[in-house]
């Protein structure tokens, strides 16, 4: 019986711990992050106490002061010596304010030194990694199913927070992200490094972070950049340094492994079957995010493949596969010779040329990619 | 001016004017324009609101429910192009229009003509930015702010439309402007001096002033938008050798005075109506003209505090933060100088003193949270999240709007010459106050765990927050229809209103008689 008190005590604690990771900024795991909390708390105090004393005079004046309660308004209407104390006081509390934001700033800008380095670069709408220390880089998506975010199937724990290939950085390391990107503007976020850069086309912006504990971290694009702004999650995985290292040198061999792989099979043909198997695959997660899965396109945003234009063109066989390699300038259609195989390349043209009814029998073998990318 | 002579005693008892369409189309009567104003905001109020209604309808709950996510970005990009340029500025020049020659003394504003132009071009510039809505493609989806080359490269084909309705909002707003200062500068009745004008009129000069600095900077904004996506400049194309970060420059140097555009009519507004039902003069009226022209200079040295994290350098850095936190100190002066004036007043609590009230609180709410958005490590965090969208609603709902009603409730009287139904603007008042909060002040939790703005769909653990702010969402706009069936009754009829219906009012606009005559101040009033 005597517990009861204390365990509901416990349970209002542990209510109000979940409650406030909930509904306040995270303390994140880097000295940085610690520091940015702890200036948030500080300026957030500071404004209660401010707002306390402000508000508490205005309803001591509201309760009191009224003509119902027969007052007799007074006649002052101005004292020098108040309003000078009232513009230098807030003024010494924001210089009190500004010093730890300046030595927080100073810190936070200084991306010097770094351990590892990776190029962060955002396009619509996905992350490209790349380590600068070691061959390796992907593409980092999305990895909800459509069907969760149409309300087909219930929705999972990280609904719109999961990717399929996510960045692993090492932990007690300085690592440095040079953040840009290929179309419109992103803006690379993990709320528990505080660090939130802006990809600009053409630009590289820097910065850093040293996470303290190992662990699955996640942030999402925060600068609208079409579409589907809402669909660009950002995971980071931070390994134990032993254990980054055996990741990142296996990650290298087999990435090594796959382009030589990948150059042995140019000579390999394809059936339909397995290319329009394939293609539907790559389709779905690459193309019809613009194009529609439908292949119908946004009307005067994204054009249809479906019963029209190069798609459907048997003399223009070249050019779709042109476009879909080197995509267009000035438009949002973008280079996937970078992004896929030659021969997800070759599947996903094969597929765009004959499903929807474009049925043009033909097909792309990833030697034809080959010969273009060579010209 | 010796041909106007004749005419100035007769107009006075016979308010001659045209009836019908014409009376509206071609006049230049200040109260005419100042309504026609007043109404088509009214109306911008609600096309916007409705847009906002669809946002939280889709946000009410995880996943995709009501809307594609090309959509929700025309409805969040155009519902905040609506309230900034069709329901907040008209509002004000409509206030201005009304109330300026009345509260100087002056027969009617300066260049009337110009007012006339100024106000129709409006609904035209809006007919063109909601047309676009209904083209191929769909209107404008890349916010509000428009940034290359989300509105240029990757934009859609109805950009132009976009372009050209900024152009006329812009021409509109900037012929208003002028319109003010040459009324204000040239038109006060003898003995008006600058230091005894009202502080909406102080308000309302320095901010056409504002409006005069920064429209064509918006216009040339726009206008590079225009070539960039459709005459191949590159402006903001780095591959041309432009800069992308250049039209956030550009924009935000437009943007942040015309977020103080935005707020300096409201604390004119304030400055008034707080006297008035404290039955006690505004304390420090010399101090409240001087932090409002600290605020204006403030707000052009402050513009890159929208943009910590496109990569600046540490000193630009510091530069904003420092400029950005100094204007918490003559904003502070004005929220105190208010809380001054109430101190041993005898007050009574009327629907206008009870949105000036809620304005002096919330706004300061709003200030608050705008305190936190400018240190730079911590606005690392909160940018482009709902803490954000929750500051501006504040400052803007809460702040802007609500003066603007209890301007409506504080004038009404004056302009329809009957009292309002007071019992109707308390529910309104009330139902607004608790919806306003429940939308809006979950928000700030939202963005504090970690919410971008401008998403149609979010992370489970969003849900709560969003379901709640979504109730209160529907609640606010519901209650808006109380306003509006308020105002329709108003003008119909109701308890004759006299010349001052406010005990402690003071100004030149509560001498002439309600309904104000078509022609007030045809002979200069003598102000002591």
């Amino acid at each position: 019986m005597k517990m009861k008190p204390l365990l509901a005590l416990m349970a209002l604690f542990g209510f109000s711990a979940q409650a406030q990771n909930r509904l306040n900024l995270t303390e994140g795991v880097t000295d940085v992050s610690n520091r940015v909390y702890d200036l948030h708390m500080t300026i957030f105090y500071i404004c209660c106490v401010i707002g306390v004393i402000v508000f508490g005079l205005m309803f001591i004046s509201m309760i009191r002061h009224r003509k119902s309660k027969g007052r007799e308004p007074a006649k002052f209407h101005e004292s020098v010596k108040v309003e000078i104390a009232w513009t230098i006081i807030p003024f010494l509390i924001l210089v009190g304010m500004a010093i730890p934001a300046t030595s927080t700033l100073i810190a936070m800008e200084d991306t010097s030194d770094a351990d590892v380095t990776v190029q962060v670069t955002g396009s619509q709408w996905k992350w490209h990694y790349e380590y600068f220390e070691h061959e390796v880089e992907f593409f980092s998506r999305l990895a909800t199913q459509q069907e969760q975010i149409q309300n087909k199937f219930e929705k999972s724990e990280n609904y719109l927070l999961e990717v399929d290939n996510p960045l692993v950085v090492p932990t007690g390391k300085k690592v440095r992200f040079l953040v840009t990107s290929d179309d419109v503007i992103h803006s690379w976020w993990v709320p528990d490094f505080a660090v939130k850069k802006d990809a600009n086309p053409g630009f590289i912006n820097e910065a850093w972070t040293r996470i303290e504990e190992p662990g699955i971290y996640r942030g999402q694009c925060a600068e609208l950049c079409g579409k589907d702004h809402g669909f660009m999650p950002i995971v980071v995985i931070a390994k134990e340094p032993a254990e980054y290292q055996q990741w990142i040198e296996e990650t290298e061999a087999e990435q090594i492994a796959a382009k030589e792989r990948e150059q042995e099979l140019l000579d390999m043909e394809m059936s339909m079957d397995d290319l329009m198997a394939m293609g539907e695959k790559i389709y779905n997660s690459t193309c019809a995010a613009c194009h529609q899965a439908n292949g119908q396109g946004i009307p005067g945003t994204f054009p249809a493949l479906a019963g029209e234009g190069v798609s459907v063109d048997p003399d223009q066989r070249q050019q779709h596969i042109d476009i879909v390699v080197n995509g267009v300038q000035g438009t949002a259609m973008q280079a996937f010779g970078q992004q896929l195989s030659m021969q997800e390349l070759a599947a996903v043209i094969t597929y765009e040329r004959n499903a929807w009814g474009n049925d043009t029998g033909e097909t792309v073998q990833a030697a034809d990619i080959n010969e273009l990318m060579n010209q | 001016m010796s041909t106007v002579v004749d005419d100035t005693h007769h107009d006075e008892h016979h308010d001659h004017k045209p009836y019908g369409i014409t009376r509206w189309l071609f006049t230049t009567n200040h109260k005419d324009i100042g309504s026609l104003y007043l109404w088509f905001s009214f109306i911008m109020f609600f096309i916007g609101g409705a847009m906002a209604m669809v946002i939280r309808a889709e946000l009410f709950q995880p996943g995709l429910q009501l809307v594609e996510p090309n959509f929700f970005n025309q409805m969040t990009t155009v519902h905040g192009l609506i309230m900034v340029f069709g329901a907040v500025m008209p509002a004000f020049t409509g206030l201005a229009n009304w109330m300026i020659p009345m509260m100087i003394g002056a027969p009617d504003m300066a260049l009337p003509r110009m007012n006339n132009w100024s106000f129709w071009i409006l609904p035209f510039g809006f007919a063109v930015m909601l047309s676009s809505l209904f083209m191929e493609g769909g209107g404008p989806n890349f916010g509000w702010t428009f940034y290359a080359p989300l509105s240029t490269t990757y934009s859609n084909d109805s950009t132009a439309f976009f372009v050209f309705a900024i152009h006329i909002l812009g021409i509109s707003s900037i012929m208003g402007a002028i319109n003010v200062i040459v009324t204000i500068t040239n038109m006060r009745a003898p003995g008006m001096s600058y230091m005894k004008m009202p502080l909406f009129v102080w308000t309302w000069l320095i901010t056409a002033f504002l409006l005069i600095a920064v429209m064509p900077v918006l216009a040339g904004a726009v206008t590079m938008v225009l070539t960039d996506k459709y005459f191949g400049t590159s402006f903001f194309d780095a591959a041309g050798g432009g800069d992308p970060v250049m039209f956030q420059h550009i924009f935000w140097f437009f943007g942040h005075p015309e977020v103080y555009i935005m707020i300096l009519p409201s604390f004119g507004i304030i400055s008034a109506i707080i006297p008035a039902f404290t039955r006690k003069r505004l304390f420090g009226y010399a101090s409240m003209v001087y932090a409002t022209a600290s605020i204006a200079i403030l707000s052009f040295l402050v513009w890159a505090h929208h943009m910590f994290t496109t990569g600046m350098p540490v000193f630009a850095e510091l530069f904003f933060m420092y400029c950005t936190m100094l204007i918490a100190v003559p904003t502070g002066v004005k929220i105190f100088n208010w809380v001054a004036t109430m101190w041993r007043g005898a007050m009574t609590f009327e629907a206008p003193m009870l949105f000036a009230l809620a304005f002096v609180i919330l706004f300061t709410i709003g200030g608050f949270s705008g305190l936190m958005l400018a240190i730079t490590p911590v606005d690392f965090q909160y940018h482009d999240t709902y803490f954000v969208v929750a500051h501006f609603h504040y400052v803007l709902v809460t702040g802007a709007v609500f003066s603007i009603m209890a301007a409506a409730y504080y004038w009404l009287p004056k302009w329809t010459g009957y009292m309002y139904d007071e019992t109707l603007a308390k529910l309104h008042f009330w139902t607004s106050l608790i919806s306003v909060n429940v939308l809006f002040f979950p928000m700030h939790f939202a963005g504090l765990a970690g919410m971008p703005r401008r998403i149609p769909d979010y992370a489970v653990q969003f849900a709560d927050v969003n379901q709640i702010a979504s109730i209160g969402g529907f609640a606010f706009g519901l209650s808006q229809l109380i306003f509006l069936w308020l105002v329709i009754k108003c003008t119909r009829g109701g308890e004759k209103a006299a010349a001052k219906p406010w005990e402690g009012a003071e100004g030149l606009e509560w001498t002439v008689p309600s309904p104000a005559p078509y022609h007030t101040f045809e002979k200069p009033p003598k102000v002591e």
